[in-house]
């Protein structure tokens, strides 16, 4: 006759609150080390936003003034905000469950949550120095910012990356390794195209001016919009979509996860 | 006869299918305290379901699965272990000791990060960016990250593919020390000798079951057979003429022959061959036992579905 006696939880192993912070501290810490640096994900998250709006917000609206480059602003700012989110959360997310990482991840005592929140805010850093880089260059086409706005603009970029992160979570768990980042592309540039970023609305056929609040990035444009001081209409309804957008595919993407794994 | 063991992780009738595929037909296992388990199976056997359902990736569809007592999927009891998987790509920007660090960071009191290094035998890789490790070299770090938090079990999959001999034998030693340690450890390894070497019991898995538990030489025991190799004028079909002879081939001028009875297979050689030369008598090792064992559990695996069709 064999007896077995379970171990129970007789040494309970109880981590004290100060070192369970510090373990989503150091996961957070990690994610933004890697990423910034890895030159393949930094560069083309600051150099597309930077270099369109040097030649179009800078250099080639010379004539029609600072007004134009500071309705670029606010609209390449939304466009570089978008790409951290969508890329730095989906990419990444798709390429670690590829490989592994997120299953060992998964295998060991890392707090709940951490992988994810560690990622958010490396995205939200990589938004802040988007925004910082757009606004260094903004000084060129003599665009005077209050100090506030260049604040409220860098505000929206740093928390309006969140609903792209959860866009890009929910594409990374449907997508495994490298089939996610041409679903991004495909998501990332007609959205920008299709809700103004690229070139103002009004110049857009009627149809895709009207469809156009369908898109995450154009509520995000209205509140950049506002930021920079061209944009009067209230805020919420734009504030509350963008919210309700981002819980949405939370809710989808960790599902999934918890599902497929 | 009454045993008492001490079990820390458990799996008790645990089955688990994806679809019409049984990966897990009611396995059972229990590893205790300080020991190391060998769990040996060919690919396919259910070895890293069995696994992943000890470490809460999965969950199972019956049966009971435990982890120090509780389900495997509360964060308590994964705290009191460490994993070494087959494959995960880690961060390749980030050196090795950040990464150290950050996985320490997860337990309650893990090892000095100094110990670690020693221990994995890694101590001048601190430095280095993961990606530019050699591949055994990644391995080594793997193997610091699952120790790191001073862990009471160890899940090692497949820990020495891609390590140079060297590596490997300092791999094995540091495993001993840590059992000294009163770790306790769950080994799966296509390397027969590697468990030969390490192993306290082993567990042989095949179609989603335990076919074979029990020590190293028990497991040998289960098949008698020996092999002898010489060099000899005597002709192969002679020697496959003789009673107690399994198996005779050639592999260049060496004749091997594989037989029950080597004492009488030996005496009929040196009869029949005065000149007989580089006679070498060698009990089965640990592979032939497992091919044996999975093979009997293929047939019979193949009648029962014979039967139940």
């Amino acid at each position: 006759m064999e007896t077995v006696i379970s171990v129970l939880a007789s040494e309970p192993a109880s981590m004290s609150r100060g070192r369970v912070f510090g373990a989503y501290l150091a996961e957070a810490r990690s994610e933004c080390v890697r990423y910034m640096r890895a030159p393949a994900f930094m560069l083309p998250i600051m150099l597309f936003p930077g270099l369109f709006y040097l030649v179009f917000g800078v250099l080639m609206v010379k004539s029609e003034g600072a007004d134009a480059a500071r309705y670029l602003l606010a609209s390449y700012g939304v466009f570089g905000v978008m790409s951290p989110g969508l890329f730095g959360f989906g990419v990444s997310l798709a390429l670690e469950r590829d490989g592994g990482l997120l299953t060992f991840k998964r295998a060991l005592p890392m707090p709940p949550g951490a992988y994810l929140l560690g990622k958010m805010l490396m995205a939200m850093c990589a938004a802040a120095v988007v925004i910082l880089l757009l606004l260094a260059l903004s000084r060129l086409a003599h665009v005077a910012l209050l100090p506030t706005q260049a604040g409220a603009l860098l505000l929206t970029g740093v928390l309006g990356v969140l609903p792209f992160c959860a866009l890009g979570m929910f594409i990374g768990t449907v997508f495994k390794g490298q089939g996610a980042p041409g679903m991004l592309q495909l998501i990332y540039l007609p959205m920008s195209f299709l809700s103004g970023l690229w070139f103002p609305l009004p110049m857009l056929p009627k149809f895709l001016q009207q469809i156009a609040p369908i898109w995450p990035s154009y509520h995000l444009d209205k509140i950049a919009m506002a930021a920079v001081g061209l944009n009067n209409e209230p805020l919420l309804p734009h504030v509350l979509v963008l919210l309700g957008f981002a819980v949405g595919f939370l809710l989808l993407a960790t599902r999934r996860l918890r599902r497929y794994g | 006869m009454s045993l008492t063991t001490t079990s820390i992780a458990r799996l008790d009738g645990a089955i688990k299918t994806y679809g019409r595929l049984t990966a897990l037909d009611g396995a059972n296992l229990q590893i205790g305290r300080g020991e190391l388990l060998a769990l040996l199976g060919p690919n396919g056997a259910g070895k890293t379901t069995a696994i992943a359902l000890l470490l809460g990736l999965i969950r199972a569809d019956a049966g009971t699965v435990e982890l120090f007592g509780r389900d495997p999927q509360q964060i308590e009891a994964r705290r009191r272990i460490g994993v070494m998987l087959q494959n995960a790509v880690l961060p390749p920007t980030l050196r090795v000791g950040e990464l150290l660090r950050l996985t320490a960071s997860y337990y309650p009191s893990p090892r000095p990060l100094a110990e670690t290094a020693e221990l994995a035998g890694i101590g001048e890789l601190l430095k280095r960016p993961y990606a530019k490790l050699s591949g055994g070299q990644q391995r080594s770090v793997q193997f610091a990250l699952a120790l790191c938090g001073r862990p009471e079990l160890l899940f090692l999959d497949e820990p020495t593919v891609g390590m140079d001999i060297d590596a490997r034998q300092k791999l094995w030693s540091a495993i001993r020390r840590l059992i000294a340690e009163g770790c306790a450890v769950l080994l799966t390894t296509h390397y027969l000798e590697e468990a030969e070497v390490l192993a306290d019991r082993v567990c042989v898995m095949a179609h989603g079951r335990m076919i074979h538990e029990g020590t190293v030489d028990e497991l040998r025991a289960r098949v008698a057979l020996k092999r002898i190799r010489c060099v000899t004028g005597t002709s192969i079909e002679k020697v496959r003429g003789w009673p107690d002879v399994a198996e005779a081939r050639l592999d260049g001028e060496r004749l091997h022959i594989t037989t029950a009875d080597a004492e009488t297979v030996v005496r009929h050689l040196l009869g029949a061959d005065a000149q007989l030369r580089e006679l070498e008598v060698q009990r089965a090792g640990l592979a032939e036992a497992f091919t044996e064992l999975t093979r009997d559990a293929d047939e019979v695996s193949a009648t029962d579905q014979r039967e139940a069709a």
